[in-house]
């Protein structure tokens, strides 16, 4: 497969995950609005950090409101990760490879695009959003499925693994820290079970409530939420889930030596674990660590399979 | 040129149509179908006026559907647009199309041993018949390519030669595109388009089946590729997704299984190997479908700003590393000053009468022709030596006095550069107009001749029709549309 056309794959899956986990990354918020005591108030401005696009944010807005919030993570132009722009890219990156992925996925993208466009204000206005924020889950998973369901297991549908887990992982990382960070406010408050509430809300997003309760057999705390997200080997969206989902698509693909030995690294690293009491300071550390583990993964991807000289 | 006035109630009534002074491919004088067409006149004169329209609207859905499309370059960037398409076929009947095929062969085989001479003994020269200014003149001339043989000596390997029809009936040869001729991918998806708009007139006639142009094209490429392998590594290369051909290149690439690339998917290594950049590394190519013009294939050869080519293609092709169809230089052939002379290189390499004719050609070079010319422009059409497309001609009965006083300067300018023809009365056809009427409108045919170790040429071909009443402009690139074409068998 010609290296162009592999990076543009990989590329429509990772933009298409983290289009689908913008959107779950706000979920997270929103669905404590109804949640918590009314004296506790949200710092919305945590998602952007959480994002990583806070020096976009902060070119662009003064004004730190969930209005604004919402606006950027969803549909400002400015924000290259918009959920918006993502799923644009992911429009781009597919047009150009029509001959590799299923010709419907082209169709469902569209449909997505145009959906998620007309109907932005709903996601931007408090009333609607969490509807607007499950039809956008719906659409993405709907391409996922066809591609499961419909797709050769070919070189691109190992592209198209890699580059979803690899922003999947990512991404998981970033909304338990959308989470941690609500809780230096409520713990200073002296407010316990609100940080559990927080944690269930970050759990729900991710469609990890059940599976969490399942597994976990205790009741919803920081730090065994940290372990089941990040640690777990059975659930889909966990990190190590991703790590391993990585691993087995490399092997497919040709001279994947170094990616093995970068997977290897870093599933060292979660594994390792950190004080997931420590919602303050070690956690968001051991976060950090992993997303610039992936950030350095995807160069090793880079370097392997899409810059041949 | 005109039709009368049809009730549309009750669908087509060829009874009221007619073409005039021109040779309509349909129907003859008196609204009577010419005998290859009998069955299909029969056939749609039996629709009522709503079957008709229903009929239109799946032609319609259908190009939508099979995502039919070609890119217009407008001022406001460039837009892609679905295919104009007429659901009435073009009939020719089998006897015909058998003597034309034939002469399509003869042509194209006279032409790439014209080529090949000129880069190698120019014998045609040397013994006089050419004069030796057609080539010091020529912009299409390859100086890089000199001494160079492709194998089977063939250069042009995909031709897309235009015929067009006069009042007369006989099919002439108006160019012959040795280039990049595009449109071929358009032929084959209005046989599926009317295979579903009219699937009972396919039960009820013997057409010819258009064939299996994407293995003819993988054969005759693989009879090209420098290693002899049972499994040579082919691309095709497109300039990318905002070329207006980018549909055929994708589709050509898909119906064949092979890679599309793009000039930045390619390298040339020190061995002045071909090397294609793939998720295993580097993989050797051994023939290239390029679909760029020469002067962008390589920026080490030609033009040092192209960001479209392969630094160093032309160096592994000179060694015969890679083989690139159609090869550098074909385009020599393709000059519409050269093109006056192809009955005499049949002649002359072939020693056959032309099966084809020329459409009479005015070399604007020789002072009594080009005296001729300036005279008589307003019955003329002055084409440059060069273009294609349409682009940069002179249609004298169609212009203005000032615009035909400007071509009488640009003639006078650079006479190499100009060629004049009689303004041909082109044949029509009828076409089902939005009205739900039928009306005739001007077409010619591109078939498309391959050559490589064999030579086959489509059954049919390319049927452009200028859709707009009177107008001789069948380009795609300049608001033509196309239909189906029929070799028909009775």
């Amino acid at each position: 497969m010609l290296s162009r056309v592999a990076e543009r794959v990989y590329w429509a899956a990772r933009y298409l995950e983290r289009a689908e986990n913008t959107a779950r990354l706000l979920k997270v918020y929103t669905s404590l609005l109804y949640d918590l005591p009314d004296d506790t108030g949200i710092s919305w401005y945590n998602l952007v950090v959480a994002s990583g696009t806070h020096v976009q944010y902060n070119e662009r807005y003064q004004v730190r409101d969930e209005r604004n919030v919402a606006k950027f993570l969803l549909a400002d132009d400015s924000n290259p990760s918009a959920m918006l722009s993502s799923l644009r890219l992911v429009r781009e990156n597919i047009r150009t490879t029509r001959d590799v992925v299923p010709p419907e996925s082209w169709e469902l993208i569209n449909e997505l695009y145009h959906y998620a466009g007309d109907n932005i204000q709903q996601g931007i206005n408090r009333r609607h959003r969490r509807d607007y924020i499950d039809e956008v889950i719906k659409g993405c998973q709907q391409i996922n499925g066809l591609i499961m369901a419909t797709m050769c297991n070919d070189d691109a549908w190992q592209m198209l693994r890699l580059g979803r887990n690899l922003e999947r992982a990512d991404m998981t990382t970033r909304i338990l820290e959308a989470g941690g960070s609500m809780l230096p406010d409520i713990l200073e408050e002296d407010n316990a079970h609100v940080a559990d509430v927080v944690w269930g809300a970050v759990l729900r997003s991710l469609n990890a409530y059940q599976p969490y309760r399942r597994t976990m057999k205790v009741a919803v705390t920081g730090e065994d939420v940290g372990t089941f997200l990040l640690e777990d080997a059975l659930f889909p969206r966990s990190f190590v889930y991703c790590l391993q989902q990585m691993e087995m698509a490399s092997k497919s693909l040709p001279s994947s030596d170094e990616v093995s030995k970068a997977l290897e690294k870093i599933s060292k690293i979660v594994k390792k674990g950190t004080d997931y009491q420590d919602p303050i300071i070690a956690l968001p550390k051991h976060l950090n660590a992993l997303q610039l583990e992936m950030t350095s993964l995807h160069n090793v991807f880079a370097d392997t399979w899409f810059y041949i000289e | 040129m005109g039709s009368q006035q049809q009730s549309s109630d009750n669908g087509i009534q060829w009874q009221g149509y007619t073409a005039q002074d021109f040779y309509d491919e349909l129907i003859s004088d008196k609204g009577r179908p010419r005998a290859p067409a009998r069955k299909l006149a029969k056939h749609l004169a039996g629709f009522s006026a709503d079957e008709l329209k229903h009929r239109r609207q799946t032609a319609e859905a259908t190009v939508k559907e099979m995502g039919v499309s070609f890119t217009v370059y407008t001022d406001e960037g460039n837009i892609d647009r679905a295919w104009p398409f007429d659901i009435i076929p073009r009939v020719i009947s089998a006897k015909q199309w058998a003597t034309t095929s034939a002469g399509l062969v003869q042509r194209v085989t006279a032409l790439n041993h014209f080529i090949n001479d000129v880069y190698n003994k120019q014998e045609i020269f040397k013994d006089g018949i050419m004069p030796n200014y057609l080539l010091e003149g020529s912009v299409n001339f390859r100086p890089e390519c000199v001494g160079i043989t492709p194998p089977h000596g063939v250069w042009a390997n995909i031709c897309g030669t235009d015929l067009v029809r006069d009042e007369d009936g006989q099919f002439y040869v108006l160019e012959d595109n040795l280039r990049v001729p595009s449109g071929v991918a358009y032929m084959l998806e209005n046989r599926e388009i009317t295979k579903r708009v009219l699937p009972e007139v396919f039960e009820a006639e013997k057409i010819l089946p258009i064939g299996d142009y994407a293995s003819d094209l993988f054969n005759m490429l693989a009879s090209l590729s420098p290693r002899k392998v049972r499994q040579p590594e082919i691309v095709v290369m497109t300039p990318g997704i905002y070329n207006s051909a980018y549909f055929e290149h994708a589709y050509l690439a898909q119906e064949m299984g092979t890679e599309l690339v793009e000039g930045s998917d390619l390298m040339v290594d020190t061995d002045d190997c071909v090397y294609m950049k793939t998720i295993g590394g580097r993989s050797r190519v051994d023939v290239i479908y390029r679909r760029i013009d020469d002067l962008f294939i390589d920026p080490e050869a030609f033009d040092k700003n192209s960001v479209l080519g392969v630094p160093g293609l032309m160096r592994a092709w000179r060694k015969g590393n890679v083989a690139l169809a159609n090869a550098p230089g074909a385009g020599v052939a393709d000059d519409k000053v050269v093109y006056a002379f192809v009955p005499k290189m049949i002649e002359y390499y072939l020693g056959e009468k032309p099966l084809i004719k020329n459409v009479e050609t005015y070399l604007c070079d020789d002072p009594e022709q080009r005296d001729y010319v300036l005279k008589n422009i307003e019955q003329l059409v002055v084409k440059p030596a060069n273009e294609s497309g349409g682009y940069g001609m002179l249609v004298g009965p169609h212009s203005s006095k000032k615009d035909c006083a400007h071509f009488r300067k640009l003639i006078q300018e650079n006479p190499r550069n100009y060629i004049a023809q009689p303004t041909l009365k082109l044949s029509t056809a009828p076409i089902l107009t939005e009205n739900g009427i039928v009306e005739p409108r001007h077409l010619d045919l591109r078939p498309f001749i391959l050559q490589g170790k064999n030579t086959t040429v489509t059954t049919g071909g390319l049927t452009r029709v200028a859709m707009t009443k009177g107008s001789l402009v069948v380009n795609s690139s300049q608001g033509g549309g196309s239909k189906d074409t029929w070799i028909v068998n009775n």
